[in-house]
């Protein structure tokens, strides 16, 4: 199978690598740069764990064919600070927005988004940013009280 | 979150040094999930890791007349395909591990397959993609039977056969009997005897647990003749030996690595994964990831399977519930798998958490062609609380009483005798609803808001009541257990049939307003058609002339005593 050069920078460092025509990004992500922290729940743009940011906006890397991201930016929660000090994630932990863990990378990259682009989200814009990632564990509320309180509005959500 | 203490209950009963409860507290391995850094089972990397697909029945019911894979075989990136013959012991039952039911399930079927996406054969190929293109060319010559997807119609004389390892369509408890039994007290007396006796039939569908993360496992070569397993599963040690007898391996050869699933909420120990992608490995000498898709998690992962209940509670005109007989179908789809241990654990739970002086249950776990189901978050419990709640709700309903008053009245306290000759201990339920009344706004009348669990429990109360039994001595009607094709019968709810006798019990009307399930048959009150018996069914409601007999209903004394109450 035919195999393309395709080179992309993945949480601020340049990547090179050979893809294959039609690999989607998710999988060059986890299999040919061996970053697993973004996951693979439906693979068919259903579910959002697979949520990684492309020059800034949340995508779908299942559903994102991999040479597209050529001399772009991309990044996931593989590029979040490794001791948890980074305000969502510790939101996320005060908050036990987290149970089995598997949507959570998606969750924080979708939260990263929109705090950068709306810094002071309200709670219906929490919830609609976090509208295309499903979580099966919390029922939600944690996710959304953690995000609220970085983004200022004093953890209002219920827990 | 806040947590509200009500010291005023049970205060004597309990420490208020509490470490935890109450307390915020972090997760030990939240760490990880909030950096992406747990290990899920997908997240280990082999070099030269190959993918397993496996080819799936279209059909709900078919005979497998032969599988061409040549072809498949021939496709690019194509190592190996296997069929049932690749399996060393291709035949389980889950919980065959502890010698409960007989072995019904293929790995791989080779025979025949009895519910829709049944694998029948694997390929396995060095890219997911190639693997799904050799799926699409095996080729399978396919003889559809008829199928059944409703429990009683797989009851009924001359179903379709789903599953060849039972032939009546139902698991034989004790290798005899076709149902799981319960028996207190005397309900057809009771029944005959009470003010009221109220129907009803509730019915709840499979639900699918949907665990964000897919079943999956990758087996790969150790370089000390063991293999080494990463896996999803819920139950690590159940799947190492079920993959240790399928295999036909010593389990000392097997190294199994789990404990980061992603959701599994019940679904993920039926350890199916596991034993394909070690197979996989052995046959190639290679690492072999085998991992469901979102489709096949929908179609072939096990859900908490359906269920159908028939209840009929006699009941008096003040709401005292005298008796409760339960007819339970709980549908295990093709295969055993969990639905028989289910029934067990419905069977301990019954009559829900009420003191009712005479309880019958009969349970049949019935094979269909539907996904075999499994455990799921309180499955075998939450199917017969819907059930009995709802059955409350009617109760109270027809009798013109406040549903929270009818619980609190018939709540177990302390010491009284639970249907499974178990005292009742620390209960709590009087209290309980009493504070949700009090939190909702709800008004109960002053004698219910004055009742107590520790309260007016125990004594006639513990008594435990003799069993009746029919003519040859034995307890309610006789099951033949494998009986031949057409001596099949069902254990139909046989409502009225007594009390209508008497002409004395106020028939209610059936609830149908209530919980009426679309799928269910064309049911009315005591007009159940009886399938032929065989086998001279003996009268259940009367005892041998020796026989002693339960304490009449109607003598039965709610609140007679304080004397019986006892401290835990």
């Amino acid at each position: 199978m035919a195999q393309k050069p395709l080179q992309f920078r993945l949480n601020g460092a340049e990547k090179a690598v050979f893809v294959e025509d039609g690999a989607n990004l998710l999988d060059v992500l986890r299999r040919s740069v061996g970053d697993l922290t973004a996951k693979r729940g439906c693979a068919q743009g259903g579910c959002g764990a697979c949520t990684v940011l492309i020059d800034g906006v949340p995508g779908l890397s299942c559903l994102t064919l991999a040479e597209t991201v050529e001399g772009r930016s991309v990044a996931t929660a593989g590029g979040l600070p490794g001791d948890g000090s980074h305000p969502l994630q510790e939101a996320f932990m005060a908050h036990f927005a987290a149970q089995c863990g598997f949507c959570t990378p998606g969750m924080l990259m979708a939260a990263t988004a929109l705090l950068e682009s709306t810094p002071h989200p309200d709670r219906d814009q929490v919830v609609h940013a976090l509208s295309g990632n499903i979580c099966r564990c919390t029922g939600y509320e944690p996710i959304i009280a953690a995000v609220l309180e970085v983004a200022g509005e004093g953890g209002g959500g219920r827990s | 979150m806040t947590v509200e203490f009500r010291k005023d209950l049970f205060a004597d009963e309990r420490d208020d040094d509490l470490v935890e409860v109450g307390k915020p507290t972090r997760r030990q391995d939240i760490l990880g999930h909030v950096t992406g850094r747990s290990p899920f089972y997908d997240d280990h990397l082999f070099e030269g890791l190959l993918h397993m697909r496996c080819v799936r029945s279209p059909h709900h019911h078919a005979r497998i007349r032969s599988i061409d894979t040549s072809r498949a075989e021939r496709m690019p990136g194509v190592v190996r395909v296997l069929t049932g013959a690749d399996v060393p012991n291709n035949l389980n039952t889950l919980l065959g591990l502890m010698d409960f039911g007989r072995d019904d399930e293929p790995l791989l079927s080779t025979r025949k397959v009895a519910y829709r996406g049944e694998p029948v054969a694997a390929v396995i190929a060095d890219s997911e993609a190639r693997a799904n293109d050799a799926v699409a060319e095996v080729r399978v010559n396919w003889e559809e039977l008829p199928c059944v997807f409703d429990v009683e119609e797989a009851l009924a004389p001359g179903a379709p056969v789903v599953n060849d390892t039972y032939p009546n369509n139902s698991f034989d408890y004790h290798d005899t009997y076709d149902h799981q039994k319960l028996r207190f007290g005397d309900v057809e007396s009771a029944l005959a005897s009470a003010d009221r006796v109220i129907e009803g039939c509730y019915e709840m569908s499979p639900i699918e647990q949907a665990p964000l993360e897919t079943n999956g496992a990758i087996a790969a070569p150790e370089t000390n003749g063991r293999f080494v397993c990463y896996t999803s599963t819920q139950a690590l040690f159940f799947s190492l030996a079920t993959a240790s007898k399928l295999l036909d391996l010593p389990s000392n050869r097997l190294h199994f690595v789990g404990g980061t699933v992603g959701g599994g909420f019940g679904g993920k120990v039926d350890s199916i994964v596991e034993p394909m992608a070690l197979l996989g490995c052995m046959l190639t000498g290679r690492p072999v990831r085998f991992a469901w898709d979102r489709a096949e998690e929908m179609q072939v992962g096990a859900p908490r399977g359906a269920e159908r209940w028939y209840l009929t509670d006699g009941v008096m005109n003040d709401g005292r519930i005298v008796a409760r007989r339960f007819t339970g179908y709980f549908d295990a789809g093709a295969y055993t798998r969990l639905s028989s241990y289910a029934i067990i654990k419905a069977t301990g739970h019954l009559p829900g958490p009420y003191t009712i002086p005479n309880v019958s249950s009969d349970i049949l776990c019935v094979f269909t062609n539907r996904t075999p189901a499994t455990a799921m978050r309180g499955f075998g419990i939450t199917g017969v609380d819907f059930a009995i709640e709802s059955h409350m709700d009617v109760v109270a309903h027809e009798i013109g009483m406040d549903p929270v008053e009818l619980r609190i009245l018939n709540a177990y306290r302390d010491g009284d005798m639970k249907p499974h000759r178990r005292i009742a201990k620390n209960c709590a339920l009087i209290e309980c609803a009493q504070v949700a009344a009090q939190k909702a706004g709800w008004p109960i009348g002053d004698a219910f808001g004055a009742m107590a669990s520790t309260r007016d429990g125990g004594g006639e109360r513990a008594a435990i009541p003799p069993t009746v039994t029919d003519r040859d001595g034995r307890i309610g009607e006789r099951r033949a257990g494998r009986t031949g094709r057409g001596e099949r019968r069902t254990i139909a709810p046989t409502p009225g049939q007594d009390t209508a006798a008497t002409g004395t019990p106020a028939r209610s009307g059936s609830a149908a307003n209530y919980a009426h399930p679309a799928a269910a048959p064309a049911w009315q009150p005591g007009t159940v058609p009886q399938p032929p018996r065989t086998e001279q069914p003996p009268p259940r409601t009367e005892g041998p002339p020796h026989a002693p007999r339960a304490p009449a209903p109607a003598r039965y004394s709610r609140f007679a005593t304080n004397a019986g109450l006892r401290r835990r």
